[in-house]
């Protein structure tokens, strides 16, 4: 196709569709307000975790979550490929067995294990599962990278993508919010070199580390399109959950708390669809960095060559 | 089949609503197994859940809505209010927590909650133990069901005192009697229907397991399986071997 493109919305996956558009040549401009937090992509833990995600998720996530690393770097943006660790409370042994049984990518370390390759975990955990090969970045340093190579549009012109993640409910009416709370702390005496995900059965909880002795706690899952601040409850637990990985928490300053409402279809995963002149992306749910290149590669793919990608459910006038 | 408060529900399985890995998957489980009962949360969604409601409202099943999360009688009558606007029913699983580790379920507030709300006109599920004196209190009070817990929320555990669960079965004959709670396994419920209970409501062994659908259906497939092993009039059981073909005289001839 030839022409310009118009995004509306500057979200995690507007950015990585004008972003793939304009590295084939296609010129993109997006049409939103800079990065910030009115995107729930601001508020993401900016994981790129096919493998621990591929324990609930459906196959496709870990699918097409694959190559987000590869992409994001590729944009020029900081990608830390030091994997993922999974621990469990010795009370909850079970957990980790389960985990490890229904994901894949992974090899279980024993104390010793945990404990090179986290020293300020020492010997809290007798074992953990380490899933080498995933990595994470941050997500607001990303967003303004993509942001930044962008040129932004006042008007709608030529083809317009629509990737305004829940405010496009009024053209998706499939689209539900699922609320996540989140906390920033600041904790110079702990390191970690990589996210950390706890398993609860009421309260599990991930750490990403943003360098700097800042970690990112997240995120609750509600069935909920509010988009108000975090509950007490959510916080407390948390923070609860942080201290029960490491009681150094307890002594970390709170930097911020967030909530946002993630955009997502019944299944969870995202669709591509066309309705009259308008081509929507939507869904990525938990998944925006891990999947927003994939979709956005799928998007370029269809304007492009006319192909009709695997998210794509609906191309109708 | 169950009669609750006077419907009979075409399902002796009554299946929660929490925890699928996505609503696709809840709906596919649903119709596995063919529950005639869903069960669903109104608090922490409180304020913006209205997508995910519709949702379960469209399972075309029955709903109860519940008080999870509520920890005084207060807070679950409210929230008891709050469920008959949302979802336009008087049915209500009364659930008050009083123990943070176990959920087990404060009973002295639960009374005090099944009483106040019997008598503005709710039906009442009231989420108790197996504990008999509670259980007529709860009767005294107003409700016509009894939802005892087979062991804690979420435990998986099964059913920790089936005498106690026994006990109640002969004390109450012909009250409504649902194990809530505590079950992991197909097993379970299979268990709790051969002492003639009348239904089971479970979540978690649902919604956790890797395939939440195929788990659905092995529970109605269970749940069928005890509750026809009860009306058969199942065999006594005894400590010495009895032989189904005559021992004496085997060389007879």
């Amino acid at each position: 196709m030839t022409g310009t493109v118009t995004v509306l919305g500057g979200g995690v996956m507007g950015l990585c569709v004008a972003t793939e558009l304009t590295r084939r040549g296609i010129p993109a401009a997006v049409r939103d307000t800079l990065p910030g937090p009115n995107a729930c992509s601001w508020w993401a833990g900016g994981m790129l975790a096919p493998w621990c995600e591929g324990e609930t998720a459906d196959p496709a996530v870990t699918r097409h979550g694959l190559g987000a690393a590869d992409w994001w770097q590729d944009q020029g943006v900081p990608v830390t490929r030091n994997g993922t660790l999974v621990v469990s409370l010795s009370r909850d042994g079970g957990a980790l067995t389960r985990f490890a049984r229904r994901s894949q990518g992974h090899r279980m370390l024993d104390a010793p294990g945990v404990a090179a390759l986290e020293p300020d975990l020492g010997t809290r955990f007798s074992r953990a599962l380490f899933f080498e090969s995933e990595s994470h970045l941050d997500p607001r340093q990303a967003l303004a990278i993509l942001s930044g190579r962008l040129p932004r549009s006042e008007a709608a012109s030529g083809q317009v993508i629509d990737c305004r993640g829940l405010s496009a409910r009024d053209a998706l009416r499939d689209l539900r919010g699922v609320r996540g709370e989140m906390v920033v702390i600041r904790c110079p005496d702990l390191s970690l070199s990589r996210p950390v995900r706890l398993l609860h059965p009421r309260m599990p909880l991930y750490v990403v580390p943003r360098g700097g002795g800042v970690f990112m706690l997240g995120a609750t899952m509600v069935e909920s399109d509010g988009r108000g601040p975090p509950t007490a409850r959510a916080v407390l637990e948390l923070l609860s959950a942080a201290f029960a990985l490491h009681p150094a928490f307890a002594e970390a300053e709170v930097l911020e708390l967030g909530a946002d409402a993630r955009p997502a279809f019944p299944d969870n995963l995202p669709r591509i669809r066309r309705v009259g002149g308008t081509l929507y992306a939507n869904g990525l749910y938990r998944h925006g960095f891990l999947l927003a290149p994939a979709v956005a590669r799928m998007v370029a793919d269809h304007l492009q060559h006319q192909t009709r990608p695997e998210f794509m459910d609906a191309d109708h006038d | 089949m169950p009669v609750f408060y006077g419907t009979t529900i075409d399902s002796a399985l009554m299946l929660g609503t929490a925890g699928y890995p996505s609503p696709k998957i809840l709906t596919d489980a649903f119709a596995r197994s063919g529950a005639g009962i869903a069960t669903v949360s109104l608090r922490r969604e409180a304020g913006g859940g209205q997508d995910f409601w519709a949702l379960i409202q469209s399972l075309e099943v029955r709903l109860l809505p519940n008080t999870a999360g509520c920890h005084s009688a207060r807070d679950a009558v409210t929230t008891a209010h709050m469920a008959r606007e949302v979802f336009d029913t008087d049915w209500i699983k009364l659930e008050v927590i009083g123990h943070a580790d176990t959920l087990q379920p404060d009973v002295f507030e639960l009374v005090e909650a099944a009483r106040i709300l019997s008598a503005e006109g709710f039906s009442v599920f009231p989420y108790c133990t197996e504990d008999l004196v509670v259980c007529e209190r709860l009767l005294d009070a107003g409700c016509h069901v009894l939802m005892p817990w087979g062991a804690p929320i979420g435990s998986g555990l099964g059913l920790n005192n089936p005498h106690g669960l026994r006990a109640l079965r002969a004390a109450f004959p012909d009250v409504p009697l649902v194990v809530d709670a505590g079950i992991g396994l197909p097993s379970h419920a299979a268990a709790a229907m051969e002492m003639g209970y009348d239904a089971v409501l479970l979540n978690s062994a649902v919604a956790r397991a890797g395939d939440p659908a195929a788990m659905a259906a092995a529970m109605a497939d269970a749940v069928r399986a005890g509750r026809a092993a009860y009306l058969a009039d199942p065999m006594e059981r005894t400590d010495m071997a009895v032989p189904s073909t005559p021992v004496i005289g085997r060389a007879f001839l």
